[in-house]
């Protein structure tokens, strides 16, 4: 039953890590204009907006962006003559100039975020499975538990870009990293971001971002522990402590995943607060991870190396991944709608932002994520294809991609948003490295826990 | 049609009953009816009954609310009393549909589930002040009871029925 990484997989690891190295780099590299091109590129647009009579999108995001916070408080006078004119697109050349370097930081940081989102998901799953003693879940346990490897690695790339960000770039990502927010001598004072210095802050951000990687890994590495302990264990005393630090590692989760959304994602927009986002986010990274779950599964199976999965651990796998869908979409418009029904303005740019700007994707993902599953998943006998699963389980990822996008994007580029080189480079970088990561610990023990105590009826799943 | 004789065979163990009813069917026997105080799973399928359409049902019944949702908040918000909530007076559906959208779930829920129920008891021709077909009370506590039609043959089923397990045997007629 020990599995061996194949030779292929592993290479076409390695070269997806190169293509996303090289996108990266490729992203990186380009990504600085001087002033002047970028005010040429912005002189183009605008005759070609002028020739679609788009005339007013442009005025509208400058508005609208919540980015520029110092930028949107100027005034923009009504009677703005010649000099003021020729001044305010200097500033909004600087601005876009920003977006643009800000490009390649946050496409980094998307791919990244996702990918480790993906790992955080499926430690959960793992731990309510242990926590509620479930007894389909068993013959899947070293699947998760391979790809909750990538917890650690993941989390720390994240924490990592996110740092260097404000010591390497020029807080490319956050702009509340930027210390002349917090200066009330300085031009680009921000009072509401001051207030809020408290908790956003430099030293605050590395330290709570350490203290949860801590806990989750730790968690990880226990329960990994006892785990492959159980498997020639002659009592379930393994079980039993593994039972009990899933539930410990629940309430943590919880409260540590809601406040990593708030430092990792939320604080982009350093005006904009939602009280359910740590929620939003953990439905996104719950489904990713179930759906990886399924179709790591499924490729296995196919490779025949997990006999003993049968079509019911698929079937309630995609019940998973229909009813967490649903559930995601649930989240996303209840935040969607408070928002939108009390129109607050400091609120409300967040939206309209996404729907001025990235109405496409904003749009394109609740297609993906919610009226795709719901169609295709609903009959119960599709559930049981291991293609049907497949197909969906990609739209469903992409759809989650496109999430996690939607959520750093607007604040970082405004309206400069493509998926092009540096975003798939990222993918590439960052899928590659899952990959190598999940597949490599699926090698580390037997494919099957076979002493836990459950795993006599997980065998036997029957719908 | 339906056979005059028929042979109740009663269990108490669902467990039972299950491996009864696969050896019964094996032996090409037909089962009319079973009648059991709880669900047992996969009863139906060792039965050989046909699939059940209630999901299929269920999903019309909910588009069918759906409809219904979509129209009658057409009518009320924007055609008949448009009214002026939230600053939001633009008198198009399409601005306002937000605001619907709870109530598009909630009657999408509603008629799928109250249509299914009714389905469900017209189905089993259950109705109001009807009057109850079980034919033993027992099968409402802890009993399981298997009714197959006989075509004299009884005292072949009634040996292959004991060595299924079965805790009670009767000949019922049903031709009065």
């Amino acid at each position: 039953m020990e599995y061996k990484i194949s030779n292929r997989l592993k290479m076409a690891s390695i070269i997806l890590i190169i293509l996303g190295l090289i996108g990266v780099g490729y992203g990186f590299a380009t990504s600085h204009k001087s002033l002047d091109d970028v005010k040429k590129m912005i002189a183009l647009e605008e005759a070609g907006h002028h020739g679609g009579g788009h005339e007013t999108t442009t005025d509208a995001h400058t508005v609208a962006n919540d980015h520029g916070t110092s930028h949107a408080e100027e005034s923009h006078g009504e009677g703005s003559h010649a000099d003021a004119k020729e001044h305010h697109d200097d500033k909004h050349a600087k601005h876009v100039q920003h977006q643009l370097e800000n490009r390649p930081w946050s496409a980094l940081y998307v791919a990244a975020f996702f990918f480790f989102m993906i790992a955080l998901g499926v430690l959960a799953f793992y731990a309510v499975q242990f926590a509620s003693q479930a007894g389909w879940s068993p013959v899947l346990f070293r699947v998760m538990e391979a790809i909750t490897a990538y917890v650690l690695p993941g989390a720390l790339i994240v924490l990592g870009i996110a740092v260097a960000s404000h010591y390497i770039g020029h807080n490319n990502i956050f702009i509340w990293m930027d210390p002349d927010l917090t200066n009330p001598d300085s031009d680009k004072y921000d009072a509401l971001v001051d207030g809020k210095s408290g908790f956003l802050n430099m030293t605050g951000f590395i330290i709570r971002g350490l203290v949860f990687i801590a806990g989750w890994s730790l968690y990880r590495h226990f329960a990994r522990k006892f785990s492959i302990a159980q498997d020639n264990a002659t009592d379930n005393r393994n079980f039993k402590k593994s039972f009990r630090i899933a539930a410990g590692f629940l309430v943590f989760y919880i409260y540590t995943e809601s406040m990593m959304s708030w430092d990792w994602i939320m604080s982009v927009d350093p005006h904009w607060f939602s009280t359910l986002f740590g929620w939003y986010v953990f439905a996104s990274m719950f489904v990713s991870g179930i759906t990886v779950i399924a179709m790591i599964t499924m490729y296995l199976k196919s490779r025949g190396h997990l006999p003993f999965v049968n079509d019911s651990h698929l079937h309630d796998l995609a019940k998973f991944m229909f009813g967490i869908s649903i559930f995601w979409t649930y989240l996303w418009f209840s935040q969607f709608m408070l928002i939108w029904y009390s129109n607050i303005p400091e609120e409300v740019t967040y939206f309209v932002t996404r729907f001025q700007d990235y109405q496409l994707p904003f749009l394109g993902m609740v297609v993906m994520n919610f009226v795709f599953p719901l169609l295709v998943l609903m009959n119960s006998d599709y559930k049981r294809i291991p293609w049907f699963v497949v197909m969906a389980g990609i739209v469903i990822l992409c759809g989650h991609y496109i999430d996690v996008f939607n959520m750093i994007m607007p604040a970082t580029v405004g309206d400069r948003w493509f998926i092009g080189i540096p975003e798939i480079g990222s993918i590439c970088l960052f899928a590659g490295l899952f990959l190598f990561i999940v597949f490599t610990a699926l090698t580390k023990a037997p494919l099957l826990a076979k002493r836990n105590p459950f795993i006599k009826e997980s065998e036997h799943f029957h719908y | 049609m339906e056979a005059s004789k028929v042979i109740h065979a009663i269990y108490t163990d669902d467990d039972v009953l299950m491996n009864a009813v696969k050896k019964v069917k094996a032996e090409r026997h037909h089962i009319e009816e079973i009648y059991t105080p709880f669900p047992v799973h996969g009863l139906d399928k060792a039965m050989g009954l046909a699939p059940t359409r209630i999901a299929i049902a269920s999903f019309m019944y909910g588009c069918v609310g759906l409809t219904v949702a979509i129209v009658m908040m057409n009518f009320i918000m924007i055609e008949d009393w448009p009214q002026n909530i939230g600053g939001k007076p633009s008198f198009s559906y399409i601005e306002n549909m937000p605001a619907f959208v709870p109530i598009m779930f909630e009657l999408t829920v509603f008629f799928a589930a109250h249509l299914m129920v009714i389905t469900f008891y017209l189905r089993s021709r259950m109705w109001p002040f009807k009057k109850a077909e079980n034919p033993d009370p027992r099968t409402t506590d802890d009993h399981f009871l298997m009714e197959i039609a006989v075509h004299n043959n009884e005292n072949e089923l009634t040996d292959l029925l004991k060595e299924t397990g079965a805790v009670e045997i009767n000949l019922i007629d049903k031709a009065h």
